[in-house]
């Protein structure tokens, strides 16, 4: 693999929380143009990953590097409620300070007229596609999203495939897809690792991922979490 | 009827300061989750300031403008005291606001000694009908008002109102957007320290302050804050011009020594109610 191309670059990472160790040397890369699943089940240490590298929890060990920006659409959306969408677009250009706005309007066609309202009104996909607009307007290199499909409707979750493959195509922005739905995740990206309990239990292209008898448990055991 | 208009107004004049001290307190909890013990500090600095400055022989408005700096610059202070450390709990952060209202009152007591201190407002009273108006009153008003103005534009239409904002919504997604959110608590804290300070140079004409005024400003600015639900800058001018109003009812028409239990057993009740609405079992807030 070439490394100089990597936006990603994870090597032996290890955070804890206290005594508990949520990653144990986990080592994962993100090139350039590339989608990548992480998969794994509740409590793996997905979203602590990207915490990780997004800075906002410390490393206790390891390295982290990341070429051109990342942005993180974090876990449960968390727009900015009390504020219109089109605050939370322009927020997002906090650091870039370009805040114009009409490009991501061009790409989410369906936040246009929802421009003046409270995000805190809007309905999940809505406010999905709210976080996904505010990291983009950073202007990012590479997209770390934090389980997307999270209790959203199928409908929705197939909108938001579709805009995420065309970032992907037109613009070549690299996505690092988290998802508890492996079936998801592997449907859209061409690489991806298994987390189990703080480790990477397997990794590959994700049609090997996806003949691999690990990856049949982590398919029945989140089918049996939802319906539980 | 006059009595009752005289009352009225006088109620509207304090109660615009109790809002003003309500206001400062709303932006610093919103952005921090932190109660202000320190609030009513920054008023009381801010006379003493104001009181030391005209005496120096700074004309009226300068005096009081550098005053409410001053205050401003505590409040910065406060913040740093407080909340500068990153991760610090609010429940520590709450302590730390009382250590330094605390440490302000040696401060005072050092600088200005321990005797009630004021200055002269704007003298004379506007007169309509038998009702006496005094100028002062309505300076207070209409600072207050301009204040709130500017309050609202502050937060409706800057890019930096709107990043407090985001603070306050979501701190972890302002985090992740690049909001530093130590930065914009210290803001807070400045905001708050310059809202205390104006209330503190306009009520001072009124009725001398002395290093321990700040208890009753605070009682019943935050009083006036949880009347307004500790939501919106605006929502707590309401809150203070009705408790100012009602306390000086109670005081024209009862006893002036009633007035000040007003605030307490307001706060006491709007607590008590919000208590008993929540659910017994709460993992966390919001």
């Amino acid at each position: 693999m070439n490394l100089g191309m990597n936006l990603i670059e994870v090597e032996e990472l290890v955070v804890r929380y206290g005594s508990m160790t949520a990653l144990d040397g986990v080592s994962l890369s993100v090139s350039k143009g590339e989608m990548v699943a992480l998969v794994g089940a509740n409590g793996a240490g997905k979203s602590t990953l990207l915490k990780a590298l997004s800075g906002v929890v410390r490393r206790a060990g390891g390295r982290v590097r990341i070429q051109g920006l990342m942005a993180h659409v974090p876990e449960g959306r968390q727009v900015f409620s009390d504020l219109t969408v089109e605050d939370n677009l322009r927020l997002g250009a906090y650091r870039s300070r370009d805040r114009d706005t009409s490009w991501v309007y061009a790409l989410l066609p369906e936040l246009e007229r929802t421009r003046r309202q409270r995000a805190g009104n809007l309905s999940g996909g809505q406010q999905q596609m709210v976080a996904i607009g505010r990291a983009l307007m950073s202007r990012p290199d590479v997209l770390a999203i934090d389980e997307m499909s999270l209790g959203l409707a199928p409908l929705v979750v197939r909108q938001l495939a579709r805009i995420l493959t065309e970032l992907n195509q037109t613009r070549g922005l690299a996505v690092l897809l988290v998802e508890q739905s492996a079936l998801l995740a592997f449907s859209l990206c061409t690489r991806g690792y298994v987390l189990e309990t703080g480790k990477i239990a397997a990794s590959g292209t994700t049609g090997e991922l996806a003949q691999s008898p690990l990856l049949k448990d982590a398919y029945l055991g989140s089918a049996g979490k939802a319906a539980s | 009827m006059s009595a009752f208009l005289s009352y009225v107004l006088h109620g509207i004049a304090t109660g615009s300061s109790f809002a003003l001290v309500a206001s400062g307190l709303v932006i610093i909890y919103r952005v921090t989750r932190v109660v202000n013990l320190a609030q009513g500090t920054f008023a009381v600095f801010a006379a003493f300031m104001a009181a030391t400055l005209l005496g120096a022989g700074l004309p009226h408005g300068a005096a009081e403008i550098l005053a409410v700096l001053v205050a401003a610059i505590l409040g910065l202070l406060a913040g740093v005291v407080a909340v500068g450390k990153r991760g610090t709990s609010p429940q520590a952060s709450l302590i730390a606001t009382l250590g330094f209202a605390i440490f302000c009152y040696a401060l005072e007591i050092l600088i200005w000694g321990d005797q009630p201190q004021s200055f002269p407002g704007l003298a004379g009273s506007f007169e309509y009908l038998e009702l006496e108006f005094p100028k002062q009153y309505a300076v207070i008003v209409v600072v207050t008002l301009v204040v709130f103005a500017l309050l609202e534009a502050f937060f409706e239409w800057t890019y930096v109102g709107k990043a407090l904002t985001a603070c306050a919504s979501n701190p972890y997604a302002a985090t992740l957007v690049g909001i530093g959110v130590v930065r914009m608590s210290l803001l807070g804290f400045m905001l708050g320290g310059a809202l205390g300070g104006i209330a503190g140079v306009l009520i001072a004409p009124l009725s001398p302050m002395s290093y321990d005024s700040d208890l009753s400003l605070f009682v019943n600015g935050f009083a006036s804050a949880i009347l307004a639900g500790l939501k919106r800058p605006v929502f707590a001018l309401a809150g203070g011009l009705v408790l100012g109003i009602v306390e000086a009812l109670i005081a024209g028409y009862a006893k002036a020594s009633y007035q000040s239990a007003l605030a307490l057993l307001l706060t006491l009740a709007i607590l008590v109610v919000q208590a008993a609405r929540r659910p017994a079992l709460q993992g966390s807030e919001e």
